[in-house]
């Protein structure tokens, strides 16, 4: 153990800097997932014929296996190639699915009570997809932003495989040679992230729980 | 017998059947008229289409056969938000909005037609005192911080606020303690007779419907079955009016 905290402690600014683009990362794509998935979750309340195909598609992404997905963005033009960017589509990709999932949900699952009345009072769908679903919903979309932004932090080490940097080219390296200091060097920050995300997401989403 | 001028609500022949009319009719063949002014209650057991026919006047429904008729125009011809801000909506449990204040719940339609911010305060003010909440305790709870009771008092303060000529209230009392029933029953019997709206009541209580009608209309499978005022409707001989008549026997007398 000691032998780590030496390491860390040597390591300190490369460690920092790779935690920084680790974070980057995370905020990157959680933020394009996030004004992809919300926004179709919005569309896919009313639009049924919409709902099977953009939930089908997004579970999808879900099953491919991390390491392979960063593998099949590599050859498709603009988006894909070595570095940041196909591994921001990518992690993107992978935090859809919860995003758009729990906003459809947080969305539809209201009390039949209240989605009743708002429409006999006279609100327009809009009106009533804003002032009542909405709000009224966004524990639950938070609840979906919040696993999707663990994920997305475990799911970033990965990254390191296709020269995206971050905390993975720790563990990879340590991986190659068997250095379980270097390893940890990774891992530990981003389990520390991840820890630190859910913590903060959590109050939030109580926060704003309607009872 | 059918005047616009008289007859707020006046269904003619009107049918409804679910899914855009594919499936068996919920209402079937109704025709009737409430003239301003006058509560109808709709009375009947579950199922037998009072939610359904109230929901054909504010455009929740529109008829699959026949017409609906609001302050003499078809529904069908009426802009359905417009139509709908000018009917006051009561229901069950309220469906009071949990993320809004009290005072928010009250002033929503006006909010909604832009009246200014003053005048809404004032008019949610007016409407609390109405239904006998004080506003400077209430205005600012949340629904969860009320008890059924005073959630019901706010849902008809909201049904009121904007000024509606029409209101329909769908079992507006059903969820609550027979003491607290009896109370807003007796409150509302005479805020309504002094308000003077255009009321359509639905209820399977008959005490209940006794109690506030100016005119019963008992339904039965989504069939008019008996429509009677309050003072003839128990001397009818329909054998549905006697199974509602012998509920209020096995009561106790209650009443």
């Amino acid at each position: 153990m000691t032998g780590l905290w030496s390491f860390m402690a040597e390591h300190q600014s490369e460690i920092l800097s790779a935690t920084v683009e680790h974070v980057e990362l995370v905020c990157i794509a959680m933020a394009a997932a996030i004004l992809i998935g919300v926004p179709l979750g919005m569309l896919i309340v009313r639009r049924a014929e919409l709902r099977a195909l953009a939930l089908g598609i997004a579970g999808i992404f879900q099953t491919i296996p991390s390491l392979a997905l960063f593998g099949f963005l590599i050859p498709i033009p603009f988006i894909g190639g070595i570095g940041k960017r196909t591994a921001i589509v990518a992690l993107t990709l992978y935090a859809l699915l919860p995003i758009l999932r729990n906003t459809y949900v947080g969305l539809t699952e209201i009390d039949p009570a209240v989605l009743e009345s708002a429409e006999a009072m006279g609100m327009t769908q809009a009106q009533i997809l804003f002032r009542v679903r909405f709000p009224l919903g966004l524990a639950v979309i938070l609840a979906g932003v919040r696993t999707a932004t663990i994920i997305t932090i475990g799911v970033a080490t990965i990254a390191a495989a296709i020269g995206a940097g971050g905390l993975g080219t720790f563990i990879f390296r340590g991986v190659a040679l068997v250095n379980d200091s270097l390893l940890l060097a990774g891992a530990i920050p981003a389990a520390l992230l991840a820890i630190l995300a859910d913590f903060l997401l959590g109050r939030l989403e109580r926060r704003l729980r309607v009872t | 017998m059918a005047n616009a001028e008289q007859n707020l609500i006046e269904f003619r022949g009107v049918s409804w059947r679910a899914n855009g009319g594919s499936e068996a009719a919920i209402i079937d063949d109704v025709s009737l008229e409430v003239a301003r002014g006058k509560t109808l209650v709709l009375l009947g057991r579950s199922g037998s289409g009072k939610t359904t026919l109230l929901k054909l006047i504010n455009g929740m429904h529109w008829p699959s056969k026949g017409k609906v008729l609001v302050e003499g125009r078809a529904t069908r011809e009426w802009d359905a938000i417009r139509l709908r801000r000018g009917i006051g909506y009561v229901i069950q449990e309220a469906g009071l909005f949990p993320h809004f204040t009290v005072a928010e719940n009250v002033g929503l339609v006006p909010g909604l037609e832009n009246w200014p911010k003053e005048k809404i305060a004032g008019r949610v003010k007016e409407m609390l005192q109405l239904v006998g909440l004080e506003p400077g305790e209430f205005a600012q709870r949340k629904p969860r911080e009320l008890s059924g009771g005073q959630r019901q008092r706010v849902g008809v303060a909201r049904a009121l606020a904007a000024d509606p000529p029409i209101l329909l209230m769908d079992e507006p009392f059903g969820a609550l303690d027979p003491v607290t029933r009896a109370e807003l029953q007796r409150e509302f019997k005479a805020l309504a007779e002094r308000l003077g709206k255009t009321i359509v009541f639905v209820t399977h209580d008959l005490r209940e419907a006794l109690l506030l009608a100016s005119h019963i209309i008992l339904l039965e499978k989504g069939r008019l079955a008996a429509s009677a005022g309050p003072e003839e409707f128990l001397r009818l001989r329909h054998p549905e009016v006697l199974a509602f008549a012998a509920s209020l026997d096995v009561t106790g007398g209650a009443a």
